[in-house]
């Protein structure tokens, strides 16, 4: 994956301070929808002014999650917290929480002008701030054009910006997010993420962010939770998730890796030396407490992966063997398919930074991988 | 215009316009015709308008309207339009008024139980119509079933006088046309996103105000549909009023039968017919409109 980890926006990490406060926190919450266990005793803290990403594969149990936050769906069990105060009991129309529907739900009587302002109607302000409140947000989703149109007057991606302006229309304190740009092209895309990300700067909201989109996740988020059947298998950053993710899910769900399995040789306080099953030795910088002959994975991206016809210095480690199967070429960078010698492809990525390469690697060369000792990750799960 | 179709669409699209030229145009031709002639004492009884082409262009220009001018001096027949159209008003909103919440209660319960509550609104069409009306004489007569329970609640001490008033056409007429109104109201309900009421609640609107911003505004086409399938029968209703009404009970339907088959004056039978008909292009006319107007703004 070539998605960038995101330019550091800002040094914001309240949730690696033990004295702040989360503002939203999900404490043993488990959602059921009878047998069916939705959302499974799950625990989470989401910090004010957060952007937060809820991340994983269709029917995780995302969309549940915000709708028990959004009052529409009762946690069967646990509870859901906004600023230390239990929301259960809360009605929905009492929530300061603004959502925007998957389905964008937008009122089909009414025309754009009025969706957006409907939020702001029920909060009884004056007229003429209403209407510079609609006019700004329309303004800022780029459909001030459409004012007058009727929902199904507007294609796909115009529908969800009006539903985007309708959630921010009321600045709530938290702002929910369903998918809010999957129908938009990709430049809009952008410039909407962007158009997000200085949204929540200025006004200072919290965002919950559902996506499965991974390289929108890590573009926009400040944390990133991902999910898989119901459970949130980790909760990090965008680079700590890519960079040291804590299982082969979370691994192989962000970006591309290249994941064996291996035996613990031995383990001192720097390093971890492994066995893997396809038969070269890995020595890894340790930092995780694994014993001596367990199983473990070691997982280890293409684009850290070195590509070279001559062997490296230190052949017996952190290097193996085999023969190129297959080669993509994608103008900033090459992707190789490499078949070791015990069947597995092993996939290494090399940057094109200059024109010509001297010694270009070409199909059924043989060649050798290696990689560093701080490269890859030790993965217990 | 210029399209060009094959046969088989040709013809699927001329089937609905030959059904009603056939059982709606002709006879209504058929009536005016009638309705424009002199009554006889003869089978069938009125003079024939046209006895040859040769003689339409004579008489066309001396066409008698005379039935209708008739209609429009005796001030009987404008109190029983005047009155149908108020009853069948008063039955409409009636209707709606008790339709409403039942659609609506339907349209929300569990989905297992849609098919079973859409039954029992149905389930009296399986009885005749005509019997249904006499058991609300069994009912609604002084000795009838409602007296004897409230005597026997101990609400009333007199019985209490129903049946040959207009509060028996009204009741007649609710009971009736009741189902006419939930069905169309429930599609329209039953059909509605429950994520829009979402929507509105999570915009900080209650449940109360949702219903009028957002649930109401979406069944109009519902409620229209309704009153018009209440209204347009209940105007030109004759069993009912006959049955249950009194001699107060002046309906134009009545007023009808009265005149075709009592006064055997079928030419101002006729008439009657027309401009009853008239009278209810009119809401139709209001309805089609409005209709329009809703596609257009959606
Ligand atoms: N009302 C409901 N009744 C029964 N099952 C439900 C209900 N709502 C959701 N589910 C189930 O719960 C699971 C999680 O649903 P959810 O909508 O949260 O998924 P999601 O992560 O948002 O997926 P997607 O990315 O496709 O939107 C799914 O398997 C879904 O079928
Ligand atoms: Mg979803």
């Amino acid at each position: 994956m070539k998605a960038a980890l995101g330019a550091v926006r800002r040094s914001f990490q309240p949730w690696a301070d033990p004295a702040a406060k989360p503002f939203i926190t999900f404490r043993g919450v488990t959602k059921r929808f009878g047998q069916f266990v939705a959302v499974d005793n799950q625990t989470l803290e989401i910090f004010e002014r957060e952007f937060h990403a809820l991340l994983g594969p269709s029917g995780c149990g995302k969309t549940t999650l915000l709708r028990m936050l959004a009052g529409f769906e009762t946690p069967s069990e646990g509870d859901i917290l906004l600023e230390d105060k239990p929301l259960a009991g809360v009605p929905p129309h009492r929530r300061p929480v603004n959502m925007m529907f998957q389905s964008y739900a937008l009122f089909p009587h009414m025309s754009v002008e009025a969706n957006v302002a409907f939020g702001l109607k029920q909060d009884k302000l004056p007229k003429s701030e209403i209407g510079d409140r609609v006019a700004d947000v329309l303004k800022l989703v780029k459909m001030e054009a459409f004012a007058r149109r009727k929902p199904d007057q507007l294609s796909g991606g115009q529908r969800q910006r009006v539903a985007l302006a309708r959630a921010i229309a009321k600045r709530p304190k938290v702002l929910l997010l369903d998918e809010p740009l999957g129908a938009l092209d990709k430049k809009l895309r952008e410039e909407t993420q962007f158009e997000l990300i200085n949204l929540q700067e200025t006004l200072g909201l919290t965002f919950v962010i559902v996506t499965h989109d991974q390289e929108e996740a890590m573009t926009m988020a400040d944390r990133i939770s991902v999910m898989d059947h119901g459970r949130i298998v980790q909760v990090a950053s965008p680079a700590e998730i890519y960079e040291r993710p804590k299982s082969r899910y979370v691994a192989d769900f962000i970006g591309s890796v290249n994941i064996f399995e291996a035996e613990v040789d031995n383990v001192t306080p720097e390093r971890i030396h492994l066995a893997t099953t396809d038969g070269f030795d890995v020595a890894c910088d340790a930092d995780i407490a694994a014993a001596k002959g367990q199983t473990v994975w070691f997982a280890v991206r293409p684009e850290k992966v070195r590509i070279s016809h001559a062997a490296p210095a230190d052949a017996g480690i952190n290097a193996v063997a085999g023969e190129v199967w297959d080669i993509a070429y994608f103008g900033d960078m090459t992707l190789f398919n490499v078949r070791l010698d015990s069947g597995r492809i092993v996939r290494a990525s090399a940057m094109n930074a200059a024109r010509i390469v001297e010694q270009p690697i070409t199909w059924e060369d043989r060649v050798w991988l290696s990689w560093s000792a701080d490269a890859g990750v030790v993965l217990l799960d | 215009m210029g399209e060009r179709k094959t046969l088989g669409p040709r013809i699927a699209t001329w089937i609905p316009y030959a059904w009603l030229i056939i059982f709606f145009l002709a006879p209504f031709l058929i009536v005016f015709k009638i309705s424009l002639s002199e009554p006889t004492l003869a089978v069938p009884p009125y003079a024939p308008v046209f006895e040859s082409l040769a003689d339409i262009w004579v008489k066309i220009g001396a066409l008698s309207f005379a039935n209708y001018t008739w209609l429009a001096e005796d001030a009987l027949y404008i109190k029983a339009y005047g009155s149908s159209l108020w009853i069948a008003f008063v039955s409409t909103i009636l209707a709606f008024l008790i339709g409403y919440p039942i659609a609506y209660g339907m349209a929300r319960a569990p989905r297992g139980l849609r098919p079973i509550l859409l039954m029992m609104v149905i389930l009296p069409f399986w009885t005749s119509f005509l019997i249904r009306v006499y058991a609300w004489i069994g009912i609604l007569k002084p000795e009838g079933l409602l007296n004897q329970f409230l005597f026997f609640v101990g609400v009333i001490d007199q019985p209490l006088t129903i049946i040959n008033t207009n509060i028996a056409v009204y009741i007649g007429i609710v009971y009736s046309y009741l189902p006419f109104m939930v069905l169309p109201l429930y599609a329209s309900l039953e059909r509605m996103d429950e994520t829009l009421l979402e929507a509105a609640a999570d915009l900080g609107s209650t449940p109360l105000k949702t219903f009028w911003q957002v649930t109401f505004p979406l069944s109009l086409p519902g409620v229209f549909a309704g009153a018009l399938l209440v209204f347009i029968p209940a105007v030109g209703e004759f069993v009912i009023p006959d049955l249950l009404g009194g001699s107060e009970t002046l309906m134009i339907g009545r007023t009808l039968w009265n005149e075709f088959f009592f006064n055997r004056d079928w030419p101002v039978a006729s008439a009657v017919a027309i401009v009853l008909l008239a009278l209810l292009v009119v809401p139709i006319v209001i309805f089609q409109n409005a209709q329009a107007r809703m596609r257009e703004t959606r």
